[in-house]
């Protein structure tokens, strides 16, 4: 995928929110985009899938021009946002249903839901199920049409500890076993260092590319491990002097937390 | 089983509570009925009124379910207020979905909307009577007038239930307008729009009686008119029970439905 001088306006936003974002994801990648609260990723996430247009520059998917939401790519979001009116194997089968591939349905939901470790749970309605295998849903209705680039917008915010973990080391095997490109979007460094092959941190206002560094962890990644802990290490020392660095233009937070508590008790 | 403590033995009470309390209620109501007649009867002034009473409608009741007289009237009437209520639903969802989704419209629509609500549908009767060429068109119009509004707002308010993100997951896994209409916007909000239809449907037939009074020769409002002009009480009051029976009946169809569709977990 390649990324292209994008920039974005929102019409009813104040300045552009993204500005002359390049950059290249080889295929079968994984690329973690890191940055603060408001600083573009998911307008940035959004223009990749095609829900939206960015107002200057281009994006293309081997060679194609990204023109409006297509299969080749999915996005998944902080929330499941299934459809509770249907079971869970009606979800998963959407995508096929409609780009009227119904002939595939038979075949290919059981087979994301043995991917995600639903099987089981087929014929239930989805608001039986927990929030992690909502996500897990989510995740199955995403890769049913065979993407070949997902796009995740903080999936596992939501989701407590434990089930983050397990859900983060299934996305990477399965991400691997099929050969997808996969764009995620997140807050959090060791998520980033357990997912992903490169970092790319962003700045705000506007949004654009600040640091591009590779994650050069093998593919068993244990979060107790010590180079694990480096990688953690080295990319927040990464963060935090790009955060220096963005600091004192930042319109919301014009002088850091310290330094305002520092003067109101003097 | 064997009693178990002092309540033990009325185990099967609450179970049947509902029923009992249903019975009791109609009970009471045959009861106010009855005695009704019988103050009625023995009013020199009103003795003329006295087959009102329970046991003459009754027994008429069965003699024109029996000549097949009570489907008769009962057919016309239930074809007026399908056509009418189908009607509404043809106009009222799709502008309900339309004022829903976009502000604007809502804004623009509120005041004529409101202002044609409150006109009771029977005042459109003269126009209705000019504007359709049979007595059958000007009643469904009158039944689709009074039913449009209900079924036009529950959809316009159900709307609200939409989770965008549900349209945006849809739109990214490559929706049509129309798909985003029929797998989500439609599943979404029918529990409303069929709430919309129990409470038409409920205003359409209490319009249905008055509309057939007048032209038509057959329906259920034509026979409580016919009844009085013949001065057959019995069987007036006996009409006046299949009326309420029917519209009960419909109103626990709906219900039904409602229920069925219903997904929404309330011990999520
Ligand atoms: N529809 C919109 N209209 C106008 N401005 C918008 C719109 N959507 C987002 N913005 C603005 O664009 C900026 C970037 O928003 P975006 O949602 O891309 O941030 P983000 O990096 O995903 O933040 P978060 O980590 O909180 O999800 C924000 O300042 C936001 O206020
Ligand atoms: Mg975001």
């Amino acid at each position: 995928m390649l990324v292209e001088a994008v920039g974005h306006t929102y019409r009813r936003g104040d300045g552009p929110v993204l500005n002359d974002v390049s950059f290249q994801v080889h295929p079968g990648e994984v690329l973690a985009l890191i940055g603060r609260s408001g600083c573009g990723k998911s307008t940035l996430l959004h223009v990749l899938a095609g829900l939206a247009r960015s107002t200057n520059g281009r994006v293309e998917i081997d060679g194609a021009l990204v023109q409006g939401p297509s299969l080749r790519s999915v996005m998944m979001f902080q929330a499941p946002s299934l459809y509770p009116w249907m079971t869970v194997a009606q979800n998963a089968a959407l995508g096929l249903r409609f780009s009227r591939r119904h002939a595939e349905i038979a075949a290919r939901v059981p087979e994301v839901l043995r991917l995600v470790e639903l099987e089981a749970y087929a014929g239930r309605n989805v608001q039986d199920l927990s929030g992690g295998q909502q996500q897990r849903v989510a995740l199955a209705r995403s890769l049913a049409p065979k993407p070949d680039l997902l796009l995740l917008d903080e999936p596992f915010s939501a989701l407590d500890a434990f089930t983050r973990r397990s859900l983060q080391r299934d996305v990477r095997a399965i991400g691997a076993e099929l050969g997808l490109t996969i764009v995620l979007v997140t807050h959090d460094i060791a998520e980033a260092v357990q997912m992903a092959d490169r970092a790319l941190f962003m700045t705000a206002h506007p949004g654009r590319i600040a640091a591009d560094s590779e994650i050069n962890l093998g593919d068993a990644r244990d979060g107790a491990s010590p180079e694990f802990r480096a990688e953690v290490a080295r990319l927040n020392a990464l963060y935090a002097e790009i955060a220096e660095v963005e600091a004192p233009s930042d319109p919301i937070h014009p002088i850091p937390l310290a330094t305002k508590l520092k003067e109101a008790s003097s | 089983m064997a009693v178990q403590g002092g309540y033990g033995g009325l185990g099967w009470l609450p179970r049947f509570r509902g029923l009992f309390s249903a019975l009791i209620g109609v009970l009471g109501l045959l009861m106010v009925w009855w005695l009704g007649g019988m103050a009625v009867a023995s009013s020199p002034n009103m003795f003329a009124f006295a087959d009102f009473a329970p046991a003459p409608t009754f027994s008429r009741l069965w003699v024109m379910l029996e000549s097949g007289e009570a489907l008769a009237m009962t057919g016309p009437s239930l074809y007026r207020v399908g056509m009418g209520l189908f009607a509404a639903i043809i106009v009222g969802v799709p502008v309900g979905i339309l004022i829903g989704r976009s502000p604007a419209m809502r804004e623009i629509t509120n005041i004529p909307f409101q202002f044609l609500r409150m006109i009771s549908p029977l005042s459109w009767m003269p126009i209705a009577v000019m504007a359709f060429a049979t007595w059958d068109g000007a009643i469904i119009f009158l039944i689709a007038v009074a039913a449009v509004w209900p079924i036009m707002f529950a959809t316009a308010a159900g709307l609200r239930r939409i989770d965008p993100s549900w349209l945006k997951v849809a739109r990214d896994l490559g929706a049509r307008p129309l798909h985003l209409l029929w797998v989500v916007i439609l599943p979404a909000i029918s529990i409303d729009i069929l709430t919309g239809v129990r409470l038409a449907l409920g205003v359409a037939w209490v319009i249905l009686v008055p509309a057939e009074y007048l032209g038509v020769t057959s329906g259920l409002g034509y026979a409580i008119n016919d009844a009085r002009d013949t001065l057959e009480y019995d069987r007036l009051a006996a009409t006046v029970v299949i009326i309420g029976v029917i519209g009960f009946c419909l109103d626990y169809l709906c219900m039904a439905a409602i229920q069925r569709l219903n997904w929404v977990r309330e011990d999520g």
